[in-house]
């Protein structure tokens, strides 16, 4: 199995996750889309760093990748809490106080 | 007493003169109304210190006069110019007005001194002692008005102007008095006039102003005459003017300038001293409380006029000379045959006043010895005519203010002080010799007829004719007056119960004018009993007995005007004959209207109606003033009324018209730029902002706030991009 495989899993789950974030009406869907494209992304790098590089630096950005994730799961899910007790609700097309 | 005038010293006691009715005019003004007897007491004793410094320096001229004059004892310099001073020549002077551009002793900067000469120091002390006797008068008469502190206060200022006109030095200072003195004349005529409880409240208004505008005719003429003078001999001074015209015309002759220029300054003689045709005011002064017109008609206010006249006598050219002749002569006779016909017993005073100012003018336009006549009336005048008043005033007070002489008779016995002071000072108006009138007017006819005698001139005959007829006309109605007032049956048994004598204010003022009636013409200070040889007041003005000097009188000035000496010698042949015909002339006519009046009003033997009966219209004609008031009234006053009416509709229609209309174009034009405003800037400025407007909303539909529509467009750009690197 060459680079090429590993591309493609990696641009499929990006494009899952963007279809996502775009399509789903719920919040927690899209933070799940924002997940889908950062592993993408770690895919493409342990990927590029198996068959092009020769160290550890494409796996070292992974596991960065994953902490920073689970970071902004974190401030995302405490925003998705006061945003749901300020609204009822954890769709983002109703968070509409900002508009006319 | 130290006799001798000093300049240095007597300027400041002459300064002193003005300066103390001044400050008691202000004390009186502002305090009067608070100070026992509301402050009358102040103003007559500062009038009697007035009075005593004015005759101390009257006796100072009087004793340079008679010590010799300019024969010897003095320096050259005064024989040569005479008892004349000015203070400014011993740095006795005061800056005015400074032109720019002018250095600090330019004499077209204005200063003010004193001016003190024979002429001044006599007027000065007839004004000194009629103003305080009208003062003294005055705590009798005027008890009880209503305005008594203001009336003391506006009669003391009366006297300051007039004080202060006679001491100029300048003609620019003799005119602001001239004016303080119209001023003061309007308010006192018009003292009733501030009463609102006299009945005679609207005759005083009309009187007052009539009296204001009427001088102020004249006032104007001065004005621009010595405006004229001014301009072309850069001087105010008297002494610079006489000594500058007189050396002009000397080298150039007569200019028709001058004679222009001096007609305008006799203008405002005609003006201040009622002459023809400018005398309408002088009856209605009548107005004003008695003490008032013996002010007016003595001392102050025609006295100016007069005087006016002997200032700038040096500067009027011949023709002007004549006219002045021909106007007092004409004013001299009309005002005389006018005073025939009134009943007011004012009213005969007042034209008696009219004529013998008439007398004065005509004597100064004929020169010479003319000159020092008429200025010589207006003395002896000034007392006499003064205790006429005061004793016209103690009649009317003693009478409850009744002033028509029809309704009085046989005041003699219950006002005998009164009578008497009025026959002599009637006696002395007629011209009967050994009273000071005589002398004064019997020199005034021989003027006419020596200038007569010397040239053959129209001006002077009319005057040979009309003054002797004018006298004889005096010493009837005058006497008239006397007969109708003093003798005879009670007329009117009310008035003649109640008539008292006056207060002894009153009558001590009386006597004592009537005194300087009798005296005030001649005897122990004259030569001899007739005056022949030179009276008090030709050694006065003149400095010596020769009439041929009148140069004495202005200070050693050359004058242009007045005939050679041989004519005007006394000594000589014409003036001999001249004097015996006038000696003779005036004692007759003064007999005659004398004779005639008794022979009317008391014996009774023709009855004045019958006379007026067959004089007619020729009579009413006199009796309504020759219809002057009547003529002024069509001419003057209704096309003023006429002129004002023209003004006010121009003014209504054409300015107003004009400024409406620039009014009207300027709203059209301010409505033309509201539209535009309107129109195309608020257009623009709308469009902008709607154009942004609605840029915004487009724009606006872009940002929905969706995060997922974003992210939409974002990864759509992104592919676009992509697509467009892949394809390209």
């Amino acid at each position: 199995m060459g680079l090429g495989a590993y591309i493609a899993v990696s641009a499929a789950l990006f494009a899952l996750g963007v279809v996502a974030i775009v399509v789903r009406r719920n919040i927690l869907y899209v933070l799940f889309g924002i997940e889908m494209i950062l592993n993408a992304a770690n895919i493409n790098f342990v990927a590029f760093n198996r068959f092009n590089g020769d160290g550890l630096d494409g796996r070292m950005f992974a596991i960065f990748v994953i902490i920073l994730a689970a970071a902004e799961a974190a401030v995302a899910l405490a925003i998705v809490l006061n945003v749901y007790h300020l609204f009822n609700t954890t769709k983002p097309a109703e968070v509409d106080l900002l508009r006319e | 007493m130290d006799l001798t005038f000093h300049p240095e010293s007597d300027f400041k006691l002459l300064l002193a003169v003005p300066l103390i009715p001044l400050c008691g005019y202000l004390l009186q003004i502002f305090f009067g109304r608070f100070l026992p007897r509301k402050g009358d007491w102040l103003l007559t004793g500062g009038m009697f210190a007035t009075m005593c410094i004015t005759l101390y320096m009257f006796a100072k001229a009087m004793n340079h006069a008679y010590s010799g004059g300019g024969h010897g004892g003095h320096d050259e310099h005064e024989a040569l110019i005479g008892f004349f001073h000015e203070s400014r020549h011993t740095g006795f002077k005061w800056s005015w007005l400074f032109q720019t551009g002018e250095a600090p002793d330019s004499v077209r900067n204005l200063t003010i001194g004193l001016l003190y000469d024979g002429l001044g120091a006599a007027m000065l002390a007839v004004v000194g002692v009629v103003s305080f006797f009208v003062h003294l008068f005055s705590m009798g008469y005027m008890q009880g008005d209503r305005r008594y502190h203001i009336f003391f206060a506006n009669i003391s200022l009366f006297t300051v102007a007039m004080l202060g006109l006679v001491l100029s030095d300048n003609i620019v200072f003799l005119f602001i008095f001239w004016e303080i003195m119209g001023l003061m004349s309007y308010l006192l005529i018009g003292h009733l006039a501030q009463d609102p409880t006299s009945h005679r409240i609207n005759h005083a208004a009309r009187a007052c102003k009539k009296a204001f505008l009427t001088t102020r005719v004249g006032d104007v003429c001065l004005f621009i005459g010595f405006m004229m003078f001014f301009l072309h001999y850069e001087t105010f001074f008297f002494s610079e003017l006489w000594a500058q015209v007189n050396a002009d015309v000397a080298l150039n002759g007569w200019q028709s300038w001058h004679t222009t220029a001096g007609l305008f300054l006799f203008g405002g003689t005609v003006g201040k001293s009622a002459q023809f045709p400018l005398h309408i005011w002088l009856p209605d002064a009548m107005e004003g409380p008695t003490p008032v017109s013996a002010m007016i008609h003595a001392a102050t206010m025609v006295a100016a006029g007069v005087f006016l006249l002997g200032r700038l006598y040096p500067v009027l050219s011949p023709e002007v000379l004549g006219v002045v002749t021909v106007t007092g002569a004409t004013t001299a006779i009309f005002a005389a045959t006018i005073g025939m016909t009134v009943f007011d017993i004012k009213g005969v005073l007042a034209y008696s006043t009219i004529s013998q100012l008439g007398f004065m003018v005509a004597a100064i336009g004929c020169g010479g010895v003319g000159l020092v006549a008429g200025l010589w009336h207006m003395v002896t005048h000034a007392f006499f005519k003064a205790c006429l008043f005061l004793s016209a005033g103690s009649v009317i007070h003693g009478c409850h203010h009744e002033q028509d002489m029809r309704k009085m008779g046989g005041l003699r016995k219950k006002m005998p002080i009164t009578f008497a002071c009025m026959l002599i000072c009637t006696l002395a108006i007629s011209g009967v010799p050994l009273f000071s009138g005589f002398y004064s007017k019997d020199k005034i006819v021989m003027a006419s007829f020596l200038s007569l005698g010397h040239e053959f001139n129209g001006p002077a005959l009319w005057a040979s004719i009309a003054l002797p007829a004018a006298a004889a006309i005096t010493a009837f109605y005058m006497f008239r007056l006397i007969f109708m007032t003093f003798f005879g049956a009670p007329r009117d048994s009310h008035v003649h119960e109640h008539a008292h004598e006056s207060p002894w204010p009153m009558t001590v003022s009386l006597m004592g004018l009537a005194f300087l009636g009798i005296f005030g013409g001649h005897l122990w200070l004259n030569g001899d009993l007739l005056g022949a040889h030179g009276t008090w007041w030709e050694k006065l003005v003149m400095n010596e007995h020769n009439l041929a000097d009148l140069s004495k009188m202005y200070g050693g000035v050359e004058l242009q005007n007045t005939y050679g000496g041989a004519a005007m010698d006394p000594h000589g042949h014409v003036a001999h004959s001249a004097h015996i015909w006038a000696l003779g002339v005036s004692s007759f006519v003064a007999a005659l209207g004398i004779f005639a009046a008794w022979l009317i009003y008391h014996k009774k033997k023709i009855d004045p109606a019958r006379i007026t009966a067959r004089l007619g219209g020729l009579y009413t004609t006199v009796a309504n003033k020759y219809y002057i008031d009547e003529f002024v009234e069509i001419t003057v006053i209704k096309s003023s009324v006429v002129t004002a009416r023209f003004l006010r509709w121009f003014d209504e229609n054409i300015i107003d018209g004009c400024v409406l209309l620039v009014g009207r174009i300027n709203r059209t034009l301010g409505f033309i730029a509201a539209w535009f405003d309107k129109t195309f800037v608020d257009g623009l400025v709308n469009f902008l902002g709607t154009l942004s407007n609605a840029m915004g909303s487009a724009l606006r539909l872009l940002q929905t706030g969706r995060i997922q529509q974003y992210i939409s467009f974002a990864v759509a750009g992104g592919l676009l991009a992509a697509a467009w690197l892949i394809l390209s």
